[in-house]
């Protein structure tokens, strides 16, 4: 009697006050079947790591669009790491240049989605990320 | 992925206070009843410690801005406090959106605090199946008190009141002329009113209206369905015992600025003064042990069953069925007699 579902926690780290973004992927992953924590805009690295914890997670989803991306990711990627949650799935999206997103794969965000990004994608990549990762 | 912790391991760290061992536990509870059976047997004697507080209500009444404004009550006390905030599994998807801990965030950071929120999946009456559960774990890992939020309650969603030592129901003004408790389902359950958004106009007649219940109807509906027991009814119905000398405060708060949260507090701690004094704590555990033990043997008989019955049987059955051969009770008989 096993049924794992997938967790995600969505959040907005920084001072950012584009939320549309955000809350349309929650949606989209709730009826894609997904459990999606929201917790809202102006979120610290700090807080959103905690929350990962407590929440135990298989997905952070950060959404950034005031270009803070450069100093917010790296920060709760590293949080999540010394904390022990370093196999969660961490995935960005909002309005990132292309340079800044592949410095930040290398900083342990695993894919970065900008405008126009069907749910299905990134439904698509998080369902292979669970089985394959 | 990389290798789960093994579950001895998980246990021993969650009983230090670990957090991420709490949460991953919480997680195995959740998505596999084996490992439930295995961490619960672990733990269990550590349990039984905190005081376990239900918070129910209609949709919107403020039940998650409650229970952070009671949060920062209990922690101006010293006081450790877990939270499991529990909204609805979608019945198409199976997917959640979890959103309660959006009111809760200024806990960020405190080390005395934990939050958890749930979807129901299949668990009915406002709760998961695996809340109970979760409660436990809580309670082991040693927090003072535990917070429960259910879903925002629409008909009867009681099933707190059988898990819960007491049951604050949040009522809200203005969310049209009926108490919404009362419409709910609600009020047989309740320990403690609280009259959220008292900031706003018509918070005084609802403290008046749900008095009136009180007094008039209240001990008597109390009794018929007291803490999701049905007792016997009608007009002779006394008060159980174990709810002498209790009567149900209506409390006024404004959550968001944590008004008259401090006041609730007290009332939670004289209650719960009250179940240790009155022996009613001893009666409501007691009773809630029994519905877990019964949640759990119909569970396992149901699991027995369909591992008996092939899904072929069911089928042939369904077939005689709509031939007219058999009637759905008499294929039921048949069935359960080939166990
Ligand atoms: C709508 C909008 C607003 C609205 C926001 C309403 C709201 N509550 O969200 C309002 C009018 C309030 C606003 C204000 C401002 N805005 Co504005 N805004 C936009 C605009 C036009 C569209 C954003 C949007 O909602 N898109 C629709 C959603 C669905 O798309 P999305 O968020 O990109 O999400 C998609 C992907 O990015 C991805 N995704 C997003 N999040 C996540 C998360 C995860 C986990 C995943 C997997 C994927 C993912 O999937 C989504 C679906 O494809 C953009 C321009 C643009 N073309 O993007 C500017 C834009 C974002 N705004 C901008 C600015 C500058 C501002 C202001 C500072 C303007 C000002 N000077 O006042 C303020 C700041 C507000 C604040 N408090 O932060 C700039 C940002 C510049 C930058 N990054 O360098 C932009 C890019 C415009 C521009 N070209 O200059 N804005
Ligand atoms: N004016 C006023 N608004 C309040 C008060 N408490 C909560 N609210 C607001 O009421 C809305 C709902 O609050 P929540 O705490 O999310 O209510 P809830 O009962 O948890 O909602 P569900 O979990 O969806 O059933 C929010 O916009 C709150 O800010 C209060 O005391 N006064
Ligand atoms: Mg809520």
């Amino acid at each position: 009697m096993k049924q794992s579902q997938i967790r995600v926690l969505i959040a907005k780290p920084g001072l950012d006050g584009h939320d549309r973004g955000a809350k349309v992927i929650a949606r989209a992953l709730r009826d894609a079947g997904f459990e999606v924590i929201y917790t809202g805009i102006r979120q610290t690295p700090q807080m959103i790591a905690e929350a990962a914890l407590q929440e135990d997670v298989d997905v952070v989803g950060l959404s950034i669009l005031s270009g803070a991306h450069m100093t917010l990711c790296p920060k709760v990627v590293e949080l999540l790491h010394t904390q022990g949650q370093e196999d969660v799935l961490v995935l960005l999206g909002g309005i990132i240049p292309d340079e800044d997103a592949a410095q930040l794969k290398t900083a342990g965000v695993h894919a970065v989605f900008g405008p126009g990004t069907t749910s299905a994608e990134i439904i698509a990549f998080i369902r292979n990320a669970m089985v394959g990762g | 992925m990389p290798k789960p912790v093994p579950t001895q391991q998980l246990i021993n760290n969650l009983l230090r206070g670990d957090r991420l061992a709490l949460a991953r536990a919480i997680s195995r509870v959740e998505d596999d009843a084996e490992e439930a059976a295995r961490i619960v047997k672990a733990v269990f004697a550590h349990t039984g410690r905190a005081h376990l507080i239900g918070i129910t209500g209609a949709p919107g009444t403020g039940k998650s801005t409650l229970v952070s404004a009671l949060v920062e009550s209990y922690r101006a006390r010293g006081e450790t406090v877990g939270v499991l905030a529990v909204d609805p599994t979608s019945p198409f998807s199976g997917g959640a959106l979890l959103g309660d801990r959006v009111r809760m965030t200024r806990h960020s950071g405190d080390a005395g605090v934990f939050i958890r929120s749930m979807a129901t999946r299949r668990g009915t009456g406002g709760l998961a199946k695996a809340s109970a559960d979760a409660l436990l774990l809580l309670d082991a890992a040693g927090f003072d008190c535990v917070l429960v939020e259910t879903v925002g309650a629409g008909q009867a969603e009681i099933e707190i009141a059988r898990v819960a030592d007491t049951v604050v129901v949040v009522e809200a003004p203005g969310l049209g002329d009926e108490v919404q408790a009362i419409k709910a389902g609600l009020l047989e359950i309740a320990d403690i009113f609280a009259v959220n958004k008292a900031d706003r106009k018509g918070a005084a007649r609802t403290v008046a209206a749900l008095e009136m219940m009180l007094e008039t109807g209240g001990a008597a509906v109390r009794t018929v369905l007291h803490h999701g027991q049905r007792m016997e009814a009608g007009a002779t119905a006394s008060i159980t015992e174990d709810e002498d000398g209790w009567s149900i405060p209506v409390l006024e708060t404004i959550a968001v600025s944590g008004g008259g949260a401090a006041q609730l507090r007290d009332a939670l701690e004289r209650h719960r003064t009250w179940l240790d004094e009155s022996g009613a704590r001893v009666a409501r555990e007691s009773r809630r042990l029994n519905h877990m033990l019964q949640t759990l043997v119909q569970a396992e008989i149901l699991a027995r069953m369909e591992q008996a019955l092939s899904p072929g049987l069911h089928r042939e059955m369904v077939e005689k069925m709509q031939q007219r051969e058999t009637d759905p009770y008499s294929a039921a008989a048949d069935l359960v007699r080939k166990l």
